[in-house]
C-alpha cells in the first residue's frame, strides 16, 4: 500500500513540477455537497464502492486531488487556501502544517467512530498543539524485525544483530531514520532525539558480522530471503504480510522488547475548508469497521486505527495478527526531524555503512 | 566538376555583396550551442549552484552559501577510504574491461568477416540495449548462493559449498564489466580495424612472432582505441551507484552510492552535488595524468 514515509521527500524539485498541476487543481469550485480530499492514488479514500455507498448514505460527494511526495502535497495546501476538505498526511508532517496555519482544529466529539480510536494514537504529541487536536487517527503500521519461522530461541530483541548465532545471516534496511532509531531503542535513548549519538553509532557497528544485506525495497528483501540468503531482517509490518500471504515466505512479524518503530497517517481538516462538517462525517466513515472490514479484506490496507475495525477482521487475518494493537503500548512513533537532526541521522548512517563496508 | 561558377573562389567576390563570414557561422553554429547549452550546461551550472548553498533550498529559508561542503573529505574522514575503494574498483573494472576487449575486437577483426562478424558485433552490443537494472538484477539471480551458478557446478562442488559471490566487490566489479565492457570492444574494434594487414603480413614476413606482433604493431597502433574505451569505461565506473547497490549488499558503499543517498535519503542536494563535483576534478585530475604518460610513452614508441 502507499505508505508515505517510505516517500522520497522531494521538495524544490517536485514543488517546480508540481506547478501545472496546481493550476488544475486551484480551478475547482468546491461546490456544496461536496468533500475535496487530498490523497496519495489508491490509498482508501478513493475506493469507488466507498465513494458510492458514502453517497448513498450522506449525499455527499467526493472527489480527489493527489499527491506524489509529501512535500507536493504542502505545497498544494499552501497554494490552494479553501480548495480541500480533507487532506490525509503522515503525523510527522502535522508539526509544520499546523505551524503554518494549514489546518484547522478538529472537534472528535463529531467523529462517533473516534471514540473507539487507541488512545496511545489519539494523544500523539505530533496531532495537537497546545492541547487543541488536528487530526483524526486513521491508520498505521510498524518497522520491526521479520524472522524465519520457528528459529530457536525466538528473536525477542534488536540485540539479534549482534548476535554472533546469526553471523552473516541478517538484513537491514538502508534508511537513516529506522537505523538510528533501532541504535537508539537499543540503547535506551529516543528515537527521534537520541541524546548520545556515539552509542547509536556504536550500537550499529558492532552488526557489521551479522549484516549481509542493506535492503531498500520490498521486492529485494524477499528476494534474497527467499533464496535463503539470510533468517532474520528489519522489516515493515505491512510487507510482512503481503510476503506470507501473496508471496509464501515462511516468515513471521516479531516486534522487539524495545519496541515496533511506529508510523501513523491522520486525517486532517486544511483551514479554510469549503465543507468542514462533511469532511468530519467523511473522515468518521474512513474510520468505520465496516468500510476498514472491506478495504482490508479485498485490498489490502495498514492497521486501522481504530481498535474495534482490526477486531473486525476474520480472526485468522494475517494482517489482525501482525498489527496486533498491544503492540501500541511499546511503539515509538516516527517524529518530525528538525533538518540539522535530519542531516546528523544522515551523516552517523553513512559513517556506519563506511564502516560496514571496510 | 569544374565549371566558371563553382571554381570563382568565394572572397574574389565584392565585398558589399556577402555578409561577413561570422554572421553565418554564428547562425549556423547557434542552434548546436544553445542545445549544448540548454541541456549541459545549465543542468550542471545548476547543480554548481546547489553545491556552495548551506542547505537545500526551500520556500521557507533564505539561500546561505558556504564552501563547507567541499571540505566534506576532511570533515567526514570516513570516505576517504569510500573513495579509494571506488577509484579500485573502478581501475580493476577497467584493466578488465581492457584486457577483454582487446581480445574481442582482436577475434573480431582478424578472425571473422563479413556478415557474421556484423553478427557477433550486434551480440556484443546486446547488453547496452538491455535495462540496466534487468542486466544487474539478472545477475544476482546468477551469483547468489544456490543461484545458477552453484546450479551449473553443482556436480563439480563439494557438499555444502557454494560458488556465490553475490555480495561481494567481485560481484560488484563482473556487474560494472558486463556493463561497460561494449564501450572498449567498440573503441578497439573501429582502432584495430583500421591498421593495414600489410603491416602485419610485413612483420611477419620478416620473422615476427605473434607476441613481437601483438606487443609491437597492434597494441602501439590500437593505443588510441584503448585509452579512449578506458576513459569512457572508468569515468562512468567511479560513480556508478546501481551495481554497488544492487550486488554489492554490505560492501556496497561507494562514492556513488553516498551521493545518490545525498539526493534521495538525506535530502542534502548541496553536499551530493560538491561530492560529484570533487569526483569529477579527481577524475580529471586522474585524466590529465595519464594523458601525459601516454603521450610521453606514445612518442617514445614512435621514436624507437
Amino acid at each position: 500500500m502507499a505508505h508515505p514515509t517510505r516517500r522520497t521527500i522531494l521538495t524544490t524539485g517536485a514543488a517546480a513540477l508540481a506547478a501545472p498541476a496546481l493550476l488544475l487543481s486551484g480551478r475547482r469550485a468546491a461546490a456544496a455537497g461536496q468533500v475535496t480530499v487530498l490523497n496519495w492514488a489508491g490509498y482508501g479514500t478513493d475506493e469507488a464502492w466507498a465513494i458510492e455507498a458514502f453517497r448513498e448514505a450522506t449525499g455527499f460527494e467526493v472527489v480527489h486531488d493527489y499527491f506524489s511526495s509529501e512535500a507536493e502535497m504542502l505545497t498544494k495546501l499552501r497554494t490552494n487556501p479553501g480548495a480541500y476538505d480533507l487532506v490525509a498526511m503522515n503525523s510527522a508532517r502535522f508539526p509544520e502544517a499546523i505551524a503554518d496555519g494549514l489546518l484547522q482544529a478538529v472537534d472528535l466529539s463529531a467523529v462517533p467512530n473516534a471514540a473507539e480510536i487507541d488512545p496511545q494514537l489519539q494523544k500523539l504529541a505530533d496531532f495537537g498543539q497546545d492541547g487543541t487536536n488536528y487530526a483524526v487517527p486513521w491508520v498505521w503500521g510498524m518497522t520491526a524485525i521479520a524472522a524465519r519461522e520457528g528459529l530457536t530461541p525466538a528473536v525477542d530483541s534488536y540485540a539479534v544483530f549482534a548476535d554472533p548465532a546469526y553471523a552473516n545471516r541478517t538484513a537491514f534496511n538502508d534508511d537513516p531514520v529506522i537505523a538510528i532509531g533501532v541504535g537508539a531503542l537499543l540503547t535506551g535513548q529516543d528515537m527521534n532525539d537520541p541524546a548520545d549519538f556515539d552509542a547509536v553509532a556504536g550500537v550499529l557497528k558492532s552488526f557489521k558480522p551479522n549484516i549481509r544485506l542493506l535492503w531498500q525495497s520490498e521486492d529485494q528483501w524477499n528476494k534474497s530471503f527467499a533464496a535463503g540468503e539470510f533468517d532474520v531482517g528489519i522489516y515493515w509490518s505491512g510487507s510482512t504480510v503481503r510476503s506470507k500471504r501473496n508471496s509464501g515466505l515462511p516468515v513471521e512479524f516479531i516486534v522487539p522488547k524495545e519496541g515496533a518503530i511506529g508510523w501513523v497517517d491522520g486525517l486532517a481538516m486544511p483551514a479554510g475548508a469549503p465543507n468542514p462538517e462533511a469532511a468530519l462525517r467523511f473522515a468518521d466513515w474512513m474510520v468505520d469497521p465496516d468500510f476498514y472490514l472491506r478495504w482490508a479484506t479485498e485490498v489490502g490496507a495498514p492497521a486501522s486505527a481504530n481498535a474495534r475495525a482490526i477486531a473486525a477482521l476474520p480472526a485468522d487475518d494475517l494482517s489482525r495478527k501482525v498489527h496486533d494493537p498491544a503492540h501500541l503500548a511499546t511503539i515509538s512513533f516516527m517524529a518530525a526531524l528538525p533538518d540539522e537532526r535530519r542531516q546528523r541521522f544522515s551523516d552517523v548512517w553513512q559513517e556506519v555503512k563506511a564502516h560496514y563496508a571496510l | 566538376m569544374r565549371s566558371e561558377g563553382a571554381t570563382a573562389p568565394a572572397h574574389s567576390r565584392p565585398e558589399s555583396m556577402v555578409l561577413p563570414a561570422w554572421i553565418g557561422r554564428t547562425a549556423l553554429l547557434a542552434p548546436t550551442y544553445l542545445w549544448l547549452a540548454l541541456a549541459v550546461f545549465l543542468p550542471i551550472l545548476a547543480m554548481l549552484a546547489f553545491s556552495f548553498m548551506a542547505a537545500t533550498p526551500s520556500a521557507r529559508q533564505p539561500v546561505v552559501w558556504t564552501l563547507e561542503h567541499y571540505r566534506a573529505f576532511i570533515d567526514k574522514p570516513y570516505l576517504v577510504p569510500v573513495a579509494l575503494t571506488t577509484l579500485r574498483i573502478a581501475l580493476v573494472t577497467t584493466l578488465l574491461c581492457a584486457a577483454l576487449g582487446f581480445l574481442v575486437a582482436l577475434a573480431l577483426v582478424r578472425s571473422v568477416a563479413g556478415r557474421a562478424r556484423e553478427v557477433l558485433l550486434v551480440l556484443i552490443l546486446l547488453p547496452f540495449w538491455t535495462n540496466a537494472l534487468v542486466r544487474t538484477f539478472s545477475w544476482t539471480m546468477v551469483i547468489r548462493d544456490n543461484g545458477l551458478l552453484d546450479l551449473a557446478l553443482g556436480p563439480l562442488l563439494p557438499e555444502g559449498a557454494t560458488a556465490g559471490f553475490l555480495y561481494t566487490r567481485a560481484a560488484i566489479v563482473l556487474g560494472l564489466v558486463h556493463g561497460y565492457l561494449p564501450y572498449m570492444v567498440l573503441t578497439c574494434y573501429i582502432a584495430l580495424s583500421s591498421i593495414d594487414r600489410d603491416l602485419i603480413e610485413a612483420a611477419q614476413s620478416l620473422g615476427a612472432r605473434w607476441w613481437t606482433v601483438l606487443g609491437r604493431i597492434l597494441l602501439p597502433l590500437a593505443m588510441p582505441g584503448l585509452v579512449s574505451g578506458a576513459v569512457l569505461v572508468f569515468v562512468p565506473t567511479v560513480g556508478a551507484f546501481m551495481e554497488p547497490r544492487i550486488l554489492g549488499g554490505r560492501v556496497g558503499m561507494t562514492l556513488g552510492t553516498v551521493i545518490e543517498d545525498q539526493f534521495t535519503q538525506a535530502f542534502d542536494w548541496p553536499l551530493g552535488a560538491s561530492l560529484a563535483f570533487t569526483m569529477l576534478l579527481v577524475v580529471l585530475g586522474i585524466m590529465a595524468t595519464f594523458a601525459g604518460i601516454l603521450r610521453r610513452g606514445g612518442g617514445l614508441g614512435l621514436a624507437r
